[in-house]
C-alpha cells in the first residue's frame, strides 16, 4: 500500500476511508478470485483433497487400526489399488485417513496463527511507542530461531498427538501475520476515521477490534493460506524427524517416512502417493494464496 | 546513517537478549532436570540435591538466569551429557561443516535464482515463466526429505553417479576431499532455496518493471540490454539483500533435514541426534548460536541495504 492508492480514481471507497481489501467488497474479491484460472485450479484441488480425506473413508472404508501381517507390502492390485504397507494397511485407505490429520493440522494451525498474529500485530501497531518496540522485538527474536528448531524443542516437551502438533505449529506460525498486520495498522491508524473514533471517545480495544482488525482481514486471509501450506510441510518434517504422532495415527509425512525404509526395494507405492498428496495440497494452497492476493490488490489489477 | 546504525544495533542486542530469555524459559520448563540427565534415574535425592547445589540449580530463577547469561557471555554454552563434551567444542567441530553445506547452497541458489527470477519477470506469463513457476511451486511444496530421497533414488541407486551419503569426514577439509558426496546434499538444499528465492526475485523485478524510471530509460533510447543491466538488475537486487538475511533460519531448518537424511555430520545432524537423546544443553546451545547468526545476519543485511539504497539512509524516522 502506498500513498498513491489513495489517489486511485477507481477506488471504490470514500475519500479518507482506508483503501484496503475490506473496502473492495468481498463479493468483488471472490469474483476476481474465480476469474483467476490458477486460483480456481487451487480451490478445486483443495476441494478434491478435502473430499478424498473426509468423505473418501465413508465410501471406501478400510481398517487403519489393526496391522495385518498376512498382507504386508503387497503390490497394487484390484483389491488394494495402491498396495499395502509394511504392516498390512491398505495404502489408498490410509492416504485418506492420513489426509485428515495433515489437513486438520494445516488448517487449525493457520487459524491459530491468524488469530494470535492479528491480535498481536494490531495491538503493537495501535499502541505504538515502547509497547510496539518490545512486542515486535519479541517477534524478531522468535523469527531468528529456525521454525524447525522451535518445533523440535516444543515437540520434545509434549507428547505428540494431532492436537499438540496443531498447538505447537500454531504457536510458531503467527509471526509473519503479526508483522503484516502491524504494518497495515500503522497505515490505518493515521487515517481520519480512526482519529475520529478516538476523538469521540471510543475505548482503545473497541477501535482495535471494530475498526482495525476488520480492515486487515484481507491480508490475514492471504497469509493464512500460505501458513496452511507451511504447517503441512512442517508437520511432514516433524514426522520425518520422528516426532509426529505414533501409529496407528496416520499422516502423509509419516507415511512418507515409513516408506523411506523400502525405497531401494522398488515399493514405489510407499513413497510416491503420500508425497504427491503433500505436493498437490501445498501447491494448491499457495495458488489460492497468490490468487487471493492478486484479487485483493487493486493496484496490481489496474496495471 | 550513524543514527540508523546505532538504532539497528541496539535493536539487535535487545532481540538477542529476548532470545536468551526464550531459550532459558524453554530449558527451565522442559521435563526432567540436568541432575537426572547427568546422574541417571537411580540417583538418590541426596546426590541430586548436591548436584543442584553445586551447579546453582537450587537458586531462585532470576539468579539462575543471570548465571546462565553470564556463562553465555563468557562463551560457555553448557555441557552435553549425551556426548560427554562441552557444547562449545561440539559446535566448533560441526559448525564449519554446516557452514560449508549452507554456504555452498546459498551461493548456488543465488546464482540460479537471480537470473531465473529476472527471466520470468521479463517473459511474464509466457511459456518460460509458466514452466519455471511450476518448477518453483513444486520445489517449494516438496518435503525436503522426500526431494532428497528422490535424488538418491535417481542419482545413486539407479544411475550410480553420486553416493547416497554425505561426506563422512570429521573436518571441513575431509568433507571437501570427497566432493562427489557433497553433490546430493548441496543440490537438495539448493533446489529448495531456489524455489523460494526465484519467486522473490520475480516479484521484485515485476515491481520494478512498472516503475517510471524504466519508461524514462526507454524514452532516452537505452537499449534493452543496457536497461536490464544498468537499471533493472540493480534495483531488483536490493530486496534480495534483505532476503538473504531473513531466509537464514529457513535454510538452516532445511539443513537439519538434509543432514539427517544424508547422514552428514554437521550441526543439523548433531541437533537431530540431540533431540532423540533429549540432550537439552546441545539443543539450547545450537538454538542460541543459530539465532545469534540470524540476528547478526539481518543486521548486516540492513546495513548493506542502507549503504546500497540512499532512500533508506536519508529517511527521517
Amino acid at each position: 500500500m502506498t500513498s498513491t492508492d489513495l489517489l486511485d480514481p477507481g477506488a471504490t471507497s470514500l475519500p479518507g476511508a482506508p483503501v484496503v481489501a475490506g473496502n473492495r467488497g468481498w463479493r468483488q474479491v471472490v469474483r476476481d478470485l474465480f476469474r483467476n484460472r490458477m486460483g480456481v485450479a487451487g480451490l478445486a484441488a483443495i476441494a478434491i483433497m478435502l473430499l478424498f480425506s473426509f468423505v473418501g473413508p465413508l465410501l471406501y472404508p478400510t481398517d487403519q487400526t489393526h496391522p495385518n501381517l498376512l498382507q504386508i507390502t503387497l503390490h497394487p492390485s484390484a483389491k488394494f489399488p495402491l498396495g499395502t504397507d509394511e504392516v498390512g494397511y491398505n495404502v489408498l485407505g490410509r492416504l485418506m485417513v492420513a489426509g485428515q490429520s495433515s489437513l486438520e493440522v494445516g488448517l487449525a494451525a493457520a487459524a491459530i496463527a491468524s488469530i494470535v498474529g492479528t491480535l498481536w500485530g494490531s495491538v503493537a501497531g495501535f499502541a505504538g511507542g515502547w509497547v510496539d518496540e518490545v512486542m515486535m522485538r519479541i517477534v524478531d527474536a522468535l523469527l531468528a530461531i529456525p521454525a524447525l528448531l522451535l518445533v523440535l524443542l516444543l515437540a520434545t516437551i509434549v507428547t505428540p498427538s494431532v492436537f499438540m502438533v496443531i498447538i505447537v505449529l500454531g504457536l510458531i506460525s503467527w509471526l509473519a501475520t503479526a508483522r503484516l498486520v502491524r504494518g497495515q495498522v500503522l497505515m490505518l491508524k493515521s487515517l481520519a476515521y480512526v482519529e475520529a473514533a478516538k476523538q469521540i471517545g471510543e475505548p482503545a480495544w473497541q477501535i482495535v477490534l471494530r475498526h482495525l482488525v476488520r480492515n486487515v482481514v484481507g491480508i490475514v486471509a492471504v497469509q493464512a493460506t500460505f501458513e496452511v501450506a507451511n504447517a503441512i510441510l512442517l508437520f511432514a518434517a516433524l514426522s520425518f524427524l520422528g516426532l509426529g504422532p505414533p501409529p496407528p495415527a496416520a499422516n502423509w509425512g509419516g507415511m512418507l517416512t515409513d516408506g523411506l525404509n523400502y525405497v531401494f526395494d522398488g515399493y514405489w507405492w510407499l513413497i510416491y502417493p503420500a508425497g504427491v498428496c503433500i505436493v498437490i495440497t501445498v501447491v494448491a494452497f499457495n495458488l489460492v494464496g497468490d490468487a487471493l492476493r492478486d484479487s485483493l490488490e487493486v493496484r496490481l489489477q489496474r496495471r | 546513517m550513524t543514527r540508523y546504525l546505532v538504532r539497528r544495533t541496539a535493536q539487535a542486542i535487545f532481540v538477542l537478549f529476548i532470545v536468551t530469555i526464550i531459550v532459558f524459559s524453554i530449558l527451565h520448563f522442559l521435563p526432567g532436570s540436568p541432575a537426572r540427565a547427568m546422574l541417571g534415574i537411580k540417583a538418590s535425592p541426596g546426590a541430586i540435591a548436591a548436584f543442584n547445589a553445586a551447579n546453582g540449580y537450587n537458586r531462585a530463577l532470576p539468579v539462575q538466569y543471570v548465571l546462565y547469561l553470564d556463562r553465555l557471555v563468557h562463551g560457555n554454552l553448557g555441557f552435553s551429557y549425551h556426548f560427554d563434551q562441552s557444547v562449545g567444542s561440539l559446535l566448533a567441530l560441526d559448525l564449519p561443516k554446516s557452514a560449508l553445506l549452507v554456504g555452498a547452497s546459498y551461493v548456488l541458489a543465488l546464482l540460479i535464482a537471480i537470473p531465473m527470477g529476472m527471466v520470468q519477470a521479463l517473459r511474464r506469463d509466457k511459456l518460460v515463466d509458466h514452466t519455471l513457476t511450476t518448477f518453483s511451486f513444486v520445489g517449494y511444496a516438496m518435503p525436503t526429505f522426500w526431494l532428497g530421497i528422490l535424488l538418491i533414488v535417481g542419482f545413486s541407486s539407479t544411475l550410480h553417479v553420486f553416493p547416497p551419503e554425505g561426506p563422512q569426514g570429521a573436518t571441513v577439509g575431509a568433507a571437501l576431499s570427497d566432493p562427489g558426496a557433497m553433490v546430493l546434499p548441496v543440490v537438495t538444499l539448493t533446489i529448495v532455496t531456489v524455489a523460494q528465492f526465484s519467486r522473490f526475485m520475480r516479484a521484485s523485478t515485476v515491481e520494478n518493471l512498472l516503475q517510471d524510471y524504466v519508461r524514462t530509460a526507454q524514452a532516452k533510447g537505452l537499449s534493452w540490454w543496457q536497461l536490464v543491466r544498468r537499471h533493472l538488475l540493480r534495483n531488483s537486487l536490493l530486496p534480495i539483500i534483505t532476503l538473504v538475511g531473513l531466509s537464514l533460519p529457513g535454510v538452516l531448518s532445511g539443513a537439519i533435514i538434509v543432514e539427517a537424511l544424508f547422514n552428514y555430520p554437521g550441526m543439523g545432524w548433531l541437533f537431530w541426534t540431540a533431540t532423540g537423546a533429549r540432550d537439552y544443553p546441545v539443543l539450547m546451545g545450537f538454538t542460541i548460536v543459530v539465532a545469534a547468526a540470524t540476528v547478526v545476519g539481518n543486521l548486516l543485511a540492513d546495513v548493506a541495504y542502507a549503504m546500497a539504497d540512499p532512500r533508506i539512509r536519508y529517511q527521517p524516522s
